[in-house]
C-alpha cells in the first residue's frame, strides 16, 4: 500500500466521527438527488404512457398546401402573386396506403404501422347533438398500438371486428345520451352521411374531453361516412422501438413516404414544455441540495487541513512534496465521497421503494417511480465529482503550506 | 586523511520582507566536513534558525549558493528538494513533532516508506532496530501522542535516522527536555558522528551542549563571528 494512502486512511480512521459526518452530507445529498430525479423520470414516463394511449409515436399525413404559381420565376424584379390562393390538394388521402405501410413495416425501427381515417361527425339523440371525432381503424392493430382494451368499461373490442356497423364510444357520450351496450346511436358526418350504428363497447380514458367526443369505428364504415372509396386513408400511425428517437426519425419517414410526418412530442408540445419545466425545476432543487453537501465536505476537509498544519509541516520536512500532500487530502476526500455515495445509493433505493408503495388511485395507481439504473449511475458520478471538487480547494491550499512558517511559531 | 566536505555555503544572503525589509543573513559562507558534530549558537534573532532552514532545503528563498555532498541545491524545484530532504537529511525539532495518529513505529517508518526503496517488512525491521538503539523498543506500538516528551524526542531521532541520511539537523533538540533526556540526545548525536560517520548540525542555546560538540559556530546579527576553528 502506498504511504500516502496509508496516511489518508489513518487520518480518517482516527477521526471516525468527523469522517462519518462528512460522508452523511454526501449520503443525504446523493440520496435525495437520485430520488428527485427518479421522481421526475417516473412522472414523465407515466405521462408519456398517457400520451401513447391516444397519440402514436409518429403520424404520417398529407399536409394541406396552398396553390403555388405554375411558373417558377427566378427574376428578382418580378414577383408572381396569386390572388385568393386556396388549398390545392385534390383530396386529403394518402395515395396507395397499403404500399406505404408495407414499406414502413420493412423498416428496422418500426414496430407497428396502421391506417387511420379521421371523421368529424355529430352524435345525435333526439334534439341533442354532440360534435366529435370518429377514428376509422383496424381495431386489432389500433389496440396493439394504444392498448384500447385496457380502457374498455363495457363490451369488447373483438365485437367491432364482427359487427361492420359497430361503434365503440367514449363514456361521456354514453352518459349524456343514456346509451348502453348494444343500443343504437345515430351519427351524421360532416359531409352529410347519416348512419345508425350499434354500440359494441364503451371506453373511459383519463381525459374527460376525449371521453365526450371520441369513438372508434371500422375502417370501411369511416370511409362510407366520408363518401370515400376503400383506399381512402387520412393518416398512417407508426410506433417505433424507442419513442424518444421519434423526433430524429420523422425526417427519415418523410423521405421514404413522401408525406409529412409528425412525432408525438411535436403533437403534444404544451405537455412537453411542462415536462421540460418540471425537469429543470427538480434538477435545480436537487443540485442545490448537492451544493449544500459540497459545502459540508469543503468545510470538513478545510477544518482537517487547519487541524493538521503541524502534521503537514512535518511531512514536508521529512521529504513529502506538495504533490504528496495534495494526494493525501484528495484521497481522504475520495474515501469520504466513496462511503457517502455508496450509502447515498442505498438511501435513494430505500426512498424509491418506500414511495413506490404508495397507492395514489385513479388512473395512476401506484406512485409512478422506478429504480432507474441510469439515474443511479449519473447520481454516483455527480456525487463523486462534486465531492472531489469540494475537497480539492482545501487540499491544494494544504499542498502550498510553507513548513517554515509553522515551525517558527 | 583530509575529510570530505559534506555541506558548503557561498555568500548566503536572506531578506525578510515582513513587516519591513530586513537583512537576516549577511554573506554567510562556511563549510562542514563529513562526520563532524557541529553546533550553531548565538543570541535570539541572530539568524541561526533562519540559516538552519536554508541548510535544511526547506527555505529556498535566498541569494547565494548551497552545496550538499558536492551537489548544488540552490535553484532546484520544490519537488526535487523534497526528495533530497527525504534521502539525505534527518530532522529533530524542539517540539517533538510526531504524527499523533500513528504509532511510534509507523512514525519512524514513514520517511522510509516515502523513499520507497526497501520492502515494508525490511523497513519495519530497521525501525525496530532504531528503536532499540534509542532504548524505547517497548513503546513501539503505542500511539505517538501517548508517550512522554523525552520518549517522543527519541522517537523523533529514530525517525531522523531511518533513511541513514548523511546529515542530521536539529533545531533546539534539547530545548524542551530535562537534563537526563538532554544527555541521552547529546550522547546519541556524539555516537552517530563518531561511529556512524554521520554529520550532525544542531542549532542550540544550550552552551553545555555546544561545548561537547566537535565545533561551534557563533552567530551575531546575521553574520558568523566565530567559526570555531
Amino acid at each position: 500500500m502506498k504511504v500516502n494512502t496509508d496516511i489518508a486512511q489513518t487520518h480518517l480512521k482516527s477521526n471516525k466521527k468527523q469522517t462519518m459526518l462528512a460522508s452523511m452530507g454526501v449520503t443525504v445529498g446523493i440520496g435525495v438527488f437520485i430520488f428527485m430525479i427518479s421522481l421526475v423520470v417516473g412522472f414523465n414516463r407515466n405521462s408519456d404512457e398517457g400520451f401513447f394511449k391516444t397519440t402514436p409515436h409518429i403520424r404520417i399525413f398529407q399536409e394541406d398546401k396552398l396553390s403555388q404559381p405554375l411558373l417558377n420565376i427566378v427574376d428578382t424584379n418580378v414577383s408572381p402573386i396569386i390572388i385568393n390562393p386556396t388549398i390545392s390538394n385534390l383530396s386529403s388521402t394518402l395515395l396507395n396506403p397499403s404500399k406505404i405501410i408495407s414499406d414502413l413495416k420493412n423498416e428496422e425501427d418500426v414496430v407497428t404501422a396502421t391506417e387511420h381515417v379521421s371523421v368529424s361527425l355529430f352524435y345525435n339523440n333526439g334534439h341533442s347533438q354532440i360534435t366529435g371525432q370518429a377514428s376509422g381503424v383496424n381495431i386489432i392493430e389500433a389496440n396493439a398500438m394504444f392498448d384500447i382494451e385496457s380502457t374498455m368499461l363495457a363490451g369488447d373490442i373483438q365485437n367491432l371486428v364482427s359487427t361492420p356497423n359497430g361503434i365503440i364510444i367514449g363514456v361521456g357520450i354514453a352518459d349524456k345520451f343514456n346509451i348502453q351496450l348494444n343500443d343504437n346511436i345515430s351519427v351524421i358526418s360532416a359531409v352529410g352521411v347519416s348512419k345508425i350504428l350499434k354500440v359494441v363497447g364503451v371506453f373511459s380514458t383519463s381525459n374527460a374531453a376525449l371521453d365526450e367526443s371520441k369513438s372508434y369505428v371500422n375502417l370501411p364504415m369511416s370511409q362510407q361516412l366520408l363518401k370515400q372509396n376503400s383506399s381512402y386513408v387520412t393518416d398512417i400511425f407508426v410506433n417505433i422501438k424507442d419513442p424518444n428517437k421519434a423526433v430524429a426519425y420523422t425526417d427519415h419517414l418523410e423521405k421514404i413516404t413522401g408525406y409529412n410526418a409528425e412525432d408525438w412530442q411535436t403533437a403534444n408540445e404544451a405537455a412537453m414544455a411542462s415536462k421540460k419545466t418540471r425537469r429543470v425545476m427538480f434538477g435545480a432543487i436537487s443540485l442545490a441540495i448537492l451544493l449544500v453537501a459540497a459545502f459540508g465536505i469543503y468545510n470538513i476537509i478545510n477544518m482537517t487541513v487547519k487541524e493538521k498544519l503541524n502534521d503537514i509541516a512535518i511531512l514536508k520536512a521529512i521529504g513529502f512534496s506538495g504533490k504528496d500532500v495534495l494526494s493525501i487530502f484528495l484521497k481522504e476526500t475520495f474515501l469520504i465521497g466513496l462511503i457517502g455515495t455508496s450509502l447515498g445509493l442505498i438511501l435513494a433505493y430505500v426512498l424509491i421503494k418506500a414511495v413506490s408503495g404508495i397507492y395514489i388511485g385513479g388512473n395512476i395507481g401506484y406512485f409512478p417511480i422506478w429504480i432507474e439504473p441510469e439515474v443511479f449511475i449519473m447520481g454516483a458520478a455527480i456525487g463523486m465529482f462534486i465531492t472531489l471538487m469540494a475537497g480539492y480547494i482545501p487540499a491544494r491550499s494544504a499542498a502550498h503550506i510553507d513548513p517554515i512558517e509553522i515551525f517558527r511559531k | 586523511m583530509e575529510k570530505k566536505i559534506i555541506l558548503q555555503t557561498n555568500n548566503i544572503v536572506k531578506y525578510f520582507h515582513e513587516p519591513v525589509k530586513f537583512k537576516a543573513l549577511k554573506d554567510v559562507s562556511f563549510e562542514i566536513k563529513e562526520s563532524e558534530f557541529l553546533t550553531i549558537t548565538g543570541k535570539s534573532g541572530c539568524g541561526k534558525s533562519t540559516l538552519m532552514y536554508i541548510l535544511s532545503t526547506m527555505d529556498s528563498d535566498y541569494e547565494g549558493e548551497l552545496f550538499i555532498d558536492g551537489k548544488k541545491i540552490s535553484g532546484q524545484s520544490q519537488d526535487q528538494l523534497a526528495m533530497i530532504r527525504n534521502k539525505n537529511i534527518g530532522f529533530v525539532f524542539q517540539f517533538h513533532y510526531l504524527l499523533p495518529e500513528f504509532t511510534c513505529l509507523k512514525n519512524i517508518m514513514i520517511p522510509a516508506l516515502k523513499l520507497g526503496v526497501k520492502s515494508y517488512e525490511q523497513i519495519e525491521y530497521e525501525a525496530y532496530q532504531k528503536l532499540e538503539l534509542l532504548d524505547i523498543k517497548d513503546q513501539a506500538l503505542k500511539p505517538a501522542s501517548k508517550i512522554s516528551g523525552g520518549q517522543q524526542q527519541r522517537v523523533a531521532i529514530a525517525r531522523a535516522l531511518i533513511n541513514d541520511p548523511k546529515i542530521i539537523m536539529g533545531d533546539e533538540p534539547t530545548g524542551n527536555l530535562d537534563s537526563k533526556n538532554a544527555k541521552v540526545v547529546l550522547d546519541t548525536f556524539k555516537e552517530l558522528s563518531q561511529e556512524g560517520g554521520q554529520t550532525i548540525i544542531v542549532v542550540t542555546h544550550d552552551t553545555d551542549f555546544a561545548k561537547k560538540s566537535d565545533r561551534t559556530i557563533v552567530m551575531a546579527d546575521g553574520e558568523i563571528i566565530d567559526y570555531g576553528y
